[in-house]
């Protein structure tokens, strides 16, 4: 699969990334490179394989439901730009 | 032109786990802003979310309360978007493996006909924080509290042909969600949410029209208004020669409509993978069968119970068996009183109902408890006052802690059934009023009305209606 260069400013767009408009050309290229070397898999016969969901073959713990936390707000709104009230301030957010 | 609406629902219920579906911080509803929202929460850097075992439980609780396939291998998967009440730039959900499968749920239409509607799935996946906009001069405040809070997102077919059929659908999953005790159900708090996905189309075509996403409705009243709102516009919209866009509408109480929200089309490319923070969740059928063991009667089978066992009506064992509260309160009013079950159903779904609305009060903060109503029905059941006077010292049992009995004692209200008392009291009645004999035994029999109310006035509403009516009658034949 080829990406283009819509392609590229899309998922720039999605993943919230800033990126050098003279590049784009460059970008798209790799990507469909790499693109290029995973669909090689493609090739392989996967009827009888169960989909990965994880590397390590283990399942998941389960944690009992108790409340262990206390508030520690302050020591985490040390490293917020902007709070007030207890809430944290982010620019305006239009719906 | 014939339409047919097609509306199918995601209903989001908050489970009512103690802690957050994968960190330990309260779920508890009301807090001071941020308190309750630890590393895990705020998507801290070098955290790992752990997997709450009771969230887990409710989900299979629902699975089996549904007859719905259970995921006996589900995966969580991560659901990618940048919002600012999400601080980990995506959602922890499940995606292709859920915990729960297909699965269906019958609901009673107004008509009493049922039908079944189609469960997809359903899946558990974290709530995200809230935003206050407009609060914080030109800022959005976050209050990340609820991030985390479980959910167990419940998607239904799209089976409904009418918004009227839409409510009685999400009102029986409420009721569900409340039986096997999931989920509050606290609509005005958010602990049960309903999208609605709606969409028309020409009676008999096959294909599925466009569908909008209606969002922000916190009431059964609203869905339903807002579903028809929603239908109307796009009936105009299509019937106007125009296109219906697929998007997500928020609903606005205030002026009783729909509003775009955002276009979906760029927004959902949410870009889901398997979370590698998260290993698979595996059930094993021995517990499946234990969490089976801990399920309580559920509604529907209840309501059959009532009909067959306790010869009530179909309409009166549906209304005592849509919340839980109520069937057992009813049930124990019985038990305890030995009224016969229509008469409690009559003084429960009446009387106690109607103070309840009046009131504003939900069953469970009734200031009249089942004992205390199982006090005054035993009185009313065993004839020691009659239905009427029931309903004075109900009035007075809301307001006091009094029993029944002692009410009864205090006010000397007990029913007079003693038949030479009540004859004195007809005699001297009619006597007083020989004109009205006179017109009666003309014909003018609208007058036993009169005669009734004149000796229960003298009886000061004690004397037992049956009893009276009867000897009425034959006194004044004569």
């Amino acid at each position: 699969m080829a990406v283009d260069e819509k392609t590229v400013a899309q998922v720039a767009h999605l993943a919230r990334l800033s990126i050098d408009e003279n590049r784009v050309t460059e970008y798209a290229d790799e990507m469909s490179k790499v693109l290029a070397l995973a669909e090689t898999m493609n090739d392989i016969n996967t009827d009888n394989v169960e989909p990965m969901a994880h590397p390590t073959h283990a399942v998941q713990r389960l944690r009992e439901d108790k409340v262990t936390e206390t508030s520690q707000r302050e020591a985490f709104q040390q490293c917020a730009p902007s709070v007030e009230e207890g809430y944290y301030l982010v620019p305006q957010v239009i719906e | 032109m014939q339409w047919e609406t097609v509306i199918g629902l995601e209903i989001h219920a908050q489970l009512a786990t103690k802690s957050k579906i994968f960190s330990a911080s309260s779920t508890d509803f009301g807090a001071e802003p941020n308190t309750q929202a630890n590393a895990v929460d705020l998507g801290m850097p070098g955290v790992l979310p752990v997997l709450n075992r009771e969230a887990v439980h409710m989900a299979i609780k629902f699975a089996l309360a549904t007859d719905a396939e259970i995921g006996k291998r589900s995966v969580f998967a991560r659901k990618n978007y940048f919002y600012p009440d999400l601080p980990k730039g995506y959602q922890i959900s499940q995606m292709s493996l859920p915990i729960v499968g297909k699965g269906a749920v019958e609901v009673t239409l107004d008509d009493g006909t049922t039908k079944t509607i189609g469960l997809t799935r359903a899946h558990l996946e974290e709530d995200a924080g809230k935003s206050v906009h407009d609060a914080y001069h030109g800022q959005t405040g976050v209050d990340l509290n609820r991030a985390g809070t479980p959910l167990l997102e419940i998607v239904s077919e799209p089976d409904m042909r009418s918004a009227k059929e839409a409510v009685a659908y999400a009102r029986k999953i409420h009721s569900i969600v409340r039986y096997i005790d999931i989920c509050d159900g606290n609509m005005q708090e958010g602990s049960f949410r309903c999208d609605a996905n709606v969409s028309v189309r020409m009676a008999g075509d096959d294909k599925l029209g466009t569908r909008a996403e209606i969002k922000n409705v916190n009431s059964f009243r609203f869905l339903e208004r807002a579903i028809n709102f929603e239908v109307e516009r796009q009936i105009d919209i299509i019937e106007g020669g125009g296109e219906v866009v697929q998007e997500t509408r928020l609903y606005d109480a205030d002026n009783d409509e729909t509003r775009s929200m955002r276009s979906k089309e760029e927004a959902n490319d949410y870009r889901y993978f398997p979370d590698p923070d998260l290993l698979p969740v595996e059930v094993e059928q021995s517990l499946i069968d234990e969490l089976q063991k801990t399920l309580p009667e559920l509604p529907e089978t209840r309501k059959a119970r009532f009909v067959d066992e306790l010869k009530l009506p179909e309409y009166d064992a549906s209304v005592l068996t849509a919340d839980k509260a109520t069937a057992d309160f009813f049930e124990a009013t019985i038990a305890a009183s030995g009224a016969t079950p229509k008469l409690a159903s009559t003084w429960v779904t009446g009387e106690l109902f109607s103070r309840l609305n009046k009131a504003g009060l939900e069953l469970t903060g009734s200031p009249v408890n089942a004992e205390r109503f199982s006090g005054l029905l035993a009185r009313i059941q065993d004839n020691t006052i009659s239905g009427k006077i029931g309903k004075q010292i109900l009035d007075q049992m809301w307001d006091s802690t009094a029993s029944a009995d002692e009410i009864i004692e205090k006010e000397g209200l007990k029913q007079i059934s003693d038949s030479s008392e009540i004859e004195k009291m007809i005699d001297d009645v009619i006597e007083a009023n020989p004109s009205q004999l006179e017109e009666y035994r003309a014909g003018k029999e609208k007058l036993l009305a009169f005669f009734v109310g004149q000796v229960m006035k003298a009886s000061r509403g004690k004397a037992n209606p049956a009893q009276l009516n009867e000897m009425l009658r034959k006194k004044l034949k004569g």
